[in-house]
């Protein structure tokens, strides 16, 4: 656990030494802060619409929840999916390219740990990532009168499709030396699981269940909405489990090459 | 202490390393020699732990390196071929972290860095970020990182390139205070260098030992270049105990090319002194 924590430590220290936090960070809160403020204007043109059409039965489907707050987080996932390769492409590909491999590779830590110490650190830049992010329920909660439930098995989703894709990520970044080639392979690897379950209905009924099982946003959809389901939590924790797994076992391959 | 017995290591098909033995004892100093693609590299590489053997064993403080890889990394410090350090950190940062993986105790662990610090004369860039320093400050605290946890076997590969004189004549006087109590092997392709350090030399050419004897043994008749230069160049081994001739792969043959049978002294030498004299050409104050 000592090694873990220590490699988890040096790994979000690195994050804050090198300008790819802030950029990561200020990218993150710019772009989902455009659309917080795009949801939110569209949300009072509404409801200036409404009471000044005198419907008050449209004004009671309206909330903050489902017009600001769900579609906001469901775009953060995009987000999510463009800069977390640039958290993780660096994880591994920059200890080989450095020789730094060498170094944790002959210390008495083993790959367990170091996997567990890597994603812990990206994980730990994610939750920082997420926190700011909270500046944006937190402002509807100061305004208005949203959800509070709704709002964090939200971000539980976001959480959970986080972590997913650092473990993929992870895994990426052992493949290669090279950054770039892990944040494309990463990215691309990501791209995929979100997009995988758009065929779904074309395909047939029982390879359209598969294909919406493997799908990372469809399982963020009940949780979106307030519900957290067991099945969609074991998704994602087996997602987590599988990258860091073959992470682990790439790393070891590093021995064997 | 370390036992090497009969290791060899296959990438594919080719042997890097084949059927190498050897032992080094506490208090000595072995100094490993060989050409480029010799099997060096490899044979540190498998007594640190870092990759498994093909075959043969290898020992280190009386633990396997492949059994008890763990015990093994806890007691060797190893310096790689190319410094193994983190730009965005301080020396101080960077060994503390170090010493965290390396299992010193964390009330132990201020003073380790210190006297890592103080032992490599880095104590004044302790706070600058290491990719900010000259190549020679950097090659001295990445020996620091080897020594952090004061392991029982040192292993270092080309300690002094990047250093100018006077830092190798400080770097030399260091290794040989470590291995007052130590095992310390270090590869070097300065061959003066062994001369005034090594107790012991192994010289391996294509991956096989062509010659392994005292210092002072193998300098009786001739100097260490001349064996160098005889031994590397195809003619008979220098061993105490003999060495098997065997076919060596072809590909291998290919990674390792023999020096040209012309190769003197000074066209070998040359490469040495010219990193010596072009890092301290460039580098100024060292800073």
């Amino acid at each position: 656990m000592t090694n873990i924590w220590a490699i988890a430590y040096k790994e979000l220290r690195s994050y804050f030494y090198s300008p790819v936090a802030y950029v990561v960070m200020a990218g993150f809160l710019l772009i989902s802060g455009f659309m917080f403020w795009n949801m939110l204007a569209q949300f009072s043109r509404y409801v200036a619409i409404y009471s000044s059409m005198q419907q008050p039965g449209q004004m009671e489907q309206m909330n903050l929840n489902d017009w600001v707050l769900s579609p906001l987080l469901g775009n953060m996932i995009i987000v999510f999916i463009m800069i977390i390769p640039l958290l993780t492409m660096r994880l591994f590909a920059e200890e080989r390219a450095n020789g730094t491999d060498e170094l944790l590779l002959t210390s008495p830590v083993s790959t367990l740990e170091i996997t567990l110490g890597k994603f812990s650190g990206a994980t730990l830049f994610l939750v920082a990532m997420l926190a700011c992010a909270f500046v944006y329920p937190a402002v509807l909660m100061y305004f208005g009168d949203p959800e509070v439930p709704r709002i964090l098995t939200g971000y539980l989703a976001l959480l959970l499709i986080g972590m997913s894709a650092i473990s993929i990520g992870l895994f990426t970044s052992t493949l290669t030396d090279n950054q770039i080639v892990a944040g494309v392979l990463a990215g691309g690897t990501l791209l995929l699981l979100l997009l995988i379950s758009w065929p779904a209905d074309a395909v047939g009924e029982s390879m359209g269940a598969v294909l919406r099982h493997l799908s990372l946003t469809d399982h963020s959809q009940d949780m979106m909405r307030g519900l957290v389901k067991s099945d969609d939590v074991i998704y994602y924790l087996s997602v987590v489990t599988v990258g860091l797994f073959l992470s682990q076992r790439s790393l070891e391959s590093l021995r064997w090459r | 202490m370390i036992e090497v017995d009969h290791l060899t290591k296959y990438y594919g098909n080719h042997a890097a390393v084949a059927d190498v033995s050897f032992t080094a004892e506490p208090g000595q100093i072995l100094g490993f020699l060989g050409p480029n693609g010799a099997g060096k590299t490899t044979t540190m590489r498998i007594i640190t732990g870092y990759m498994p053997a093909s075959s043969g064993t290898a020992r280190v403080a009386g633990f396997d390196v492949f059994e008890q890889s763990r015990e093994v990394r806890r007691r060797v410090g190893y310096l790689p071929e190319n410094p193994p350090l983190y730009r965005d950190m301080t020396p101080t940062s960077y060994l503390d972290f170090v010493a965290r993986i390396k299992g010193v105790p964390r009330p132990d662990r201020a003073s380790a860095v210190g006297r890592a610090l103080e032992a490599t004369a880095t104590e004044e860039v302790a706070r600058q970020p290491i990719g900010t320093l000259s190549r020679g400050y950097k090659q001295r605290v990445a020996i620091a990182q080897a020594i952090v946890h004061s392991p029982e076997v040192i292993v270092l590969d080309e300690p002094t390139i990047g250093l100018d004189p006077q830092q190798i004549i400080g770097i030399r006087k260091l290794i040989r205070t470590l291995a007052e109590d130590r095992t310390v092997i270090l590869s070097t392709h300065i061959l003066p260098e062994v001369n005034q350090i090594c107790d012991r030399v192994v010289i391996i050419s294509r991956g096989r030992i062509v010659a392994d004897d005292t210092t002072d043994s193998l300098t009786a008749s001739e100097d260490l270049e001349t064996v160098f230069l005889r031994v590397t160049t195809g003619d008979e081994p220098v061993v105490e105990e003999e060495v098997e001739e065997e076919e060596v792969g072809e590909a291998e043959q290919d990674l390792e090319p023999e020096a040209a049978d012309d190769t003197t002294l000074d066209d070998y030498n040359h490469t040495a002194v010219h990193e010596i004299t072009g890092v301290t050409e460039g580098e100024g104050d060292d800073r």
